[in-house]
């Protein structure tokens, strides 16, 4: 029996530069930066002062404000664009499917805004005072939660963390689930909200962010040779995944099609990859045998390029690595250079940006890539869009303890 | 007396998320308020800030409407 095929018919997305899929991504294709000062804590005795934060989010139609407050921020954030994603596959819930729709969307560190607060709480006026909700608002698995009890969704109701790869790995075993027959739908992606004093103070202590606090906007600048580490963001993206013969029966809206997932671990260090790029090849030439694709059938990726010394340069290795000679043709852009490293919901967020850039047959741009450092002479989309021809994209995500995860979309 | 009742009205009104007007006397916190177990802890919390007092926990279970909120407040102030 051949596998289940895997669409994509919902995208819903919240970034630094846009709160809906149509806003980011026509800021995206415009080479806008979502990068700013932090304003939400003193910052004074911080290394880092900039961040990529959400901007002017109204709640108002997603969910009441008794709701929010049991929310802590990516579960909130991760609502929304689940939300958005629902509502844009035009799904409806009946007695009938609803054991057959399930959620994997997952955080890559959590509620750190409320435990922050909680522990203040705690320390100041006891334990008496910790709010009955810090618990449920503030654990990983709670935005697959509240999406099931808002719908009633009852299948698989799973939250993977895996760092800076979570929203990549929630996408793919939401896929796997559906070819398994565990689903016939999943809502599938990834929340995050860590810029917090302990968020930006770890990250900054692991010397993972960029420290260029004179020109914020400049900051995240992939493959260039002054790049100088990431920018932490905030935001969700969330894809409504359906089983291919399902979705075209019920008429649904069908962006592309997800033919490719592959995983791999570096086994190298905790926060650096090998500078050969061979844990990330591995990832990519897995997703790429999985989609059933050779290698010079891929015209675009959207890199993890988080705009580190040693993460960029890997990961141009690694895609010489699997591309061969086609690397010279591939265009592969980091739009983090735009919104930030997402982290959890990075996966995600440019999960969606490959779908779309099937969609619209145009790869969106590195900005900021002044100087190519030694080594990067890939295609990197420098500054502006480029239209081009795109039947199958990939989109890498790259974790913490080496945790790597490549997905492919193909034209349908 | 009208002040305590005006004010735990309010803190009940924030707290389940409900207009002030809904806050009758006789109203129940989870049949006519929608509160569920966990809102009704945070309540009691709320009730104990508010009025600078604190209700073990045996006395916070009693607590179930918006009339016992406010004579519990009356006679421990």
């Amino acid at each position: 029996m051949s596998r289940r095929r895997v669409v994509v018919t919902g995208l819903g997305m919240l970034t630094p530069v846009g709160n809906t899929v149509q806003e980011t991504w026509t800021s995206i294709l415009n080479g806008k930066s979502g990068v700013a000062n932090i304003t939400h804590f003193d910052t004074t005795s911080f290394g880092t002062r900039f961040s990529a934060p959400i901007k002017g989010l109204d709640l108002d139609g997603y969910m009441s404000s008794k709701d929010a407050r049991k929310m802590d921020l990516f579960i909130q954030y991760g609502m929304v664009a689940a939300i958005q994603a629902v509502e844009d596959a035009g799904l409806s819930v009946t007695e009938e499917n609803a054991p057959r729709i399930g959620v994997a969307i997952g955080s890559g560190i959590g509620g750190l805004p409320m435990i922050e607060a909680t522990h203040d709480t705690l320390n100041k006026s006891g334990p008496r005072r910790i709010s009955p909700f810090f618990v449920p608002g503030s654990i990983i698995n709670m935005i697959a939660g509240n999406l099931a009890i808002k719908y009633g969704f009852k299948g698989p109701n799973i939250a993977i963390t895996t760092a800076c790869t979570t929203g990549t790995h929630n996408i793919g075993f939401a896929a796997r689930m559906i070819q398994n027959s565990d689903a016939d739908v999943m809502i599938a992606g990834g929340a995050e909200m860590a810029t917090t004093p302990l968020g930006v103070g770890g990250f900054s202590a692991a010397r993972a962010l960029s420290t260029r606090n004179d020109d914020p906007q400049a900051a995240s600048r992939p493959w260039d040779r002054d790049r100088d580490g990431f920018v932490l963001g905030d935001g969700a993206g969330v894809v409504v995944l359906e089983e291919y013969e399902a979705a075209k029966a019920r008429g649904a809206n069908i962006y592309a099609e997800l033919v490719g997932f592959g995983m791999s671990d570096d086994a190298y260090h905790m926060t650096s990859p090998p500078a050969d790029g061979t844990g990330a090849a591995l990832a990519m030439s897995n997703a790429v045998k999985d989609a059933g694709l050779n290698p010079d059938q891929i015209n675009y990726i959207n890199a993890h390029g988080t705009s580190t010394p040693a993460g960029d340069i890997a990961e141009s290795n690694a895609a010489k690595l699997v591309l061969g000679n086609a690397a010279d043709a591939v265009r592969m852009s980091s739009t983090k250079s735009m919104i930030g490293h997402l982290l959890g919901a990075a996966g995600a967020v440019e999960a969606i940006f490959s779908v779309l850039a099937i969609r619209d047959q145009v790869a969106p741009p590195t900005i900021n890539l002044d100087n190519p450092s030694e080594g990067c002479d890939l295609n990197y989309v420098p500054h502006t869009a480029q239209e081009a021809v795109i039947e199958a994209a990939v989109s890498n995500s790259f974790g913490f303890g080496g945790t790597n995860g490549t997905l492919v979309f193909r034209k349908i | 007396m009208s002040n305590i009742e005006d004010r735990v009205k309010k803190i009940i009104a924030e707290q389940l998320g409900v207009k002030e007007e809904e806050v009758t006397i006789d109203a129940s916190f989870v049949e006519d308020l929608g509160a569920d177990s966990l809102d009704t802890v945070e309540l009691v919390m709320a009730l104990e800030e508010e009025f600078e007092t604190e209700i073990p926990d045996e006395e916070a279970e009693k607590i179930t409407t918006v009339r016992l909120a406010i004579d519990y407040i009356n006679a421990h102030q």
